[in-house]
């Protein structure tokens, strides 16, 4: 299924397993479930996408529908119990990263594969010093000493354009504001110069005015190091100055991949459509705001056919039987609909 | 920190007079009369009785008794028993002996009890964790003496591994058995605590950042994790030295210790009042120095609480 999205700049990735494609990191349908003590929840059912050096891949989706555990899974650190892994690859480099060893696995955390939190507050630890979080990654990865440590974590604070990047050194989480505590954390995260940055939902817990200039410095971070970049949000229009290509998920899968201009102009799934009308306009004041109708599904007994199928203003009979799968419908787009033709050809 | 230190230092006097009055009146509120049988067989004379009750300022109220006690104390002069013995003396060799038997107890609790806890908090429901939690169950459930006569009879007369008793040089080796019977209920309060807390923290989202980062699990345990997990258990292990002092008249009892258990036990049954505020005054101070320790190390533990 993998060689079916095709992006314009590589070549397709071959069908089979295991081999390798020259891509830098991709996902292959990978499925995980969460067995609770209330039944089997499907949180991911055959999630595919790839991201390549250079490139942001924003993956977008409402709460639950497994774009963060997705990412989990790929650093390896989904919470096992609940969380299994019941199918699919993680390759990087080629490699599948869930059929590794532990501790060849554990070397491409951070240094292959770098990820940074929706939470910074909580996601470093209250306990120790932002500069101490950053300098142990020199000091427990490359093995330097103290005051290197030090020197490599202030220039990185300062990369992140901390102010007073010495003074800051010494200070706890709690003393930064949230904005500084997520620089911090992108520089934690950048330490090991990563070639793969997942950044899940990074500017959620953030002011509005804060959330700009995070995007901005990570969009000028991932240029300058030519790092792919995985961006996880459910905010279309942070999704729109810095992706390159988007995968919309729903119910633990990809219902719609394309580049950004085309998602935006023709989206070829209802539910995409159902996301961009939603999106607040300024020229239409005093207008109600437009919402998709419904709840997403219980992950633990998704409806048979199209998961969409019972909040989609276009349903027919075909999408409570058959689940639609994610078919090429244009140059370098995909869609998992049954009229994904349609919407893409309507005028 | 220094104005925070000062005022917790002024808290102490109030917190220490108070307790040390209420300690110095329910002790002499004991029913019965002291100087009963102190003369042998006879009823002792009357120029006895008086000397004794002008020396403790008997015939005098409570509280003048209590800034007399309080007026020799804070010169350093414990007063004397009824046997005209210095109490000093008693607390000055009492007193180590059950320092040095606490801090076994102490030391037993820290490395079984936290390492118990925290291999069972990492593997919550596995075998290990259930295994803790029912010998902890056990050991909360049995009291001080039984564990203590059970070990003493089994290792000490069946098996001859120890002595059944601690000889009077007070040999570390020799307290090792005694200092587990006095710390073997708080062994189970910490491992429970220290359980709790690695489990709550190890689904903590900085755990998580930490295992991302690529650091190993070693590391992310022993640094990451336990650092925030110490902090209840500092807490429970600061004040419990306290609590282990007062509390080994037991385990001093049944391993022929002379501590401070067994001379505050002998006290009062001969109804040595002096004897007995004197050595729980120590006591107080312990407690409330230790609490005050405990305050301060939660700043170095956790650097969000902050002292102003």
């Amino acid at each position: 299924m993998s060689d079916i999205l095709v992006s314009e700049q590589s070549a397709p990735g071959p069908g089979g397993s295991g081999r390798p494609s020259g891509r830098l990191l991709e996902v292959e349908d990978l499925r995980v479930e969460f067995r609770t003590r209330d039944g089997v929840a499907k949180v991911i059912n055959g999630v595919t996408y790839h991201v390549d050096a250079g490139e942001t891949l924003a993956v977008l989706g409402e709460s639950g529908s497994g774009k963060s555990v997705t990412a989990q899974t790929i650093m390896g650190i989904l919470d096992t119990p609940p969380g299994f892994v019941t199918g699919g690859q993680v390759r990087f480099h080629g490699k599948d990263m869930l059929r590794m060893a532990d501790e060849e696995r554990r070397r491409i955390r951070g240094e292959g594969i770098a990820m940074i939190f929706q939470d910074a507050l909580s996601a470093l630890n209250p306990v120790f010093t932002v500069g101490f979080q950053i300098a142990e990654q020199f000091r427990v990865r490359r093995g330097m000493g103290r005051a290197e440590a030090k020197k490599r974590a202030i220039d990185m604070l300062d990369q992140v354009k901390i102010p007073n990047a010495k003074g800051r050194f010494n200070n706890y989480p709690h003393q930064f504001s949230g904005g500084m505590r997520q620089r911090a954390m992108i520089a934690m995260s950048l330490a090991l110069d990563p070639e793969v940055l997942i950044a899940d939902e990074p500017t959620t817990a953030l002011d509005v005015t804060v959330q700009a200039q995070i995007m901005d410095l990570l969009a000028e971070l991932q240029r300058e190091r030519q790092m792919g970049m995985i961006l996880i949000t459910h905010d279309l229009g942070v999704v729109a100055d810095v992706a390159d290509r988007i995968a919309v998920m729903y119910a633990g899968r990809i219902v719609e991949e394309a580049n950004v201009y085309d998602l935006y102009a023709k989206p070829a799934h209802p539910y995409t459509l159902g996301l961009i009308d939603s999106i607040p306009r300024m020229d239409e004041k005093g207008q109600q705001l437009r919402t998709i109708k419904g709840l997403p599904p219980n992950l633990m007994n998704i409806p048979p056919g199209c998961p969409f199928n019972p909040r989609c203003p276009m349903a027919q009979p075909v999408c409570r039987e058959k689940v639609p799968p994610l078919l090429q419908v244009g140059p370098a787009r995909a869609s998992a609909c049954h009229f994904a033709e349609e919407l893409v050809n309507r005028v | 920190m220094g104005r925070y230190l000062l005022r917790r230092l002024l808290q102490l006097v109030p917190v220490f007079i108070g307790t040390t009055f209420l300690i110095y009146w329910l002790v002499w509120a004991v029913p019965g009369d002291p100087f009963a049988g102190k003369c042998g067989e006879r009823r002792c004379p009357d120029q006895y009785i008086a000397f004794m009750t002008e020396k403790y300022h008997l015939d005098q109220n409570v509280f003048v008794q209590y800034g007399n006690y309080m007026k020799n104390l804070l010169q350093g002069d414990f007063g004397q028993t009824f046997q005209q013995r210095e109490i000093s003396d008693i607390i000055l060799t009492a007193y180590p002996n059950t320092l040095k038997l606490a801090l076994v107890a102490l030391a037993i609790e820290a490395i079984i009890g936290l390492g118990a806890g925290v291999l069972s908090g990492l593997r919550r429901n596995g075998f290990l964790d259930n295994l803790v939690l029912v010998s902890t169950l056990f050991l909360i459930a049995l009291p001080v003496f039984v564990v203590g006569f059970v070990l003493q009879w089994l290792l000490g007369v069946q098996w001859g591994i120890i002595k059944p008793t601690v000889s009077s040089e007070m040999r570390w080796s020799e307290l090792i058995v005694p200092g587990f019977v006095l710390g073997s209920a708080s062994v189970a309060y910490i491992a429970r605590v220290a359980r709790t807390s690695i489990a709550e923290n190890r689904r903590a989202d900085y755990v998580r950042t930490a295992i991302a980062k690529g650091l190993p699990m070693r590391r992310v345990v022993g640094v990451h994790l336990l650092r925030n997990s110490l902090i209840p258990v500092v807490t429970l292990l600061g004040t419990d030295l306290g609590a282990l002092m007062g509390g080994a008249i037991v385990t001093e009892g049944i391993f022929g210790i002379n501590g401070i258990g067994r001379q505050v036990f002998r006290a009062i049954i001969t109804k040595e009042s002096a004897t007995v505020v004197g050595i729980v005054v120590v006591l107080v101070l312990v407690y409330l120095v230790m609490n005050l320790l405990v305050d301060l190390l939660y700043a170095a533990l956790d650097p969000r609480i902050r002292y102003e």
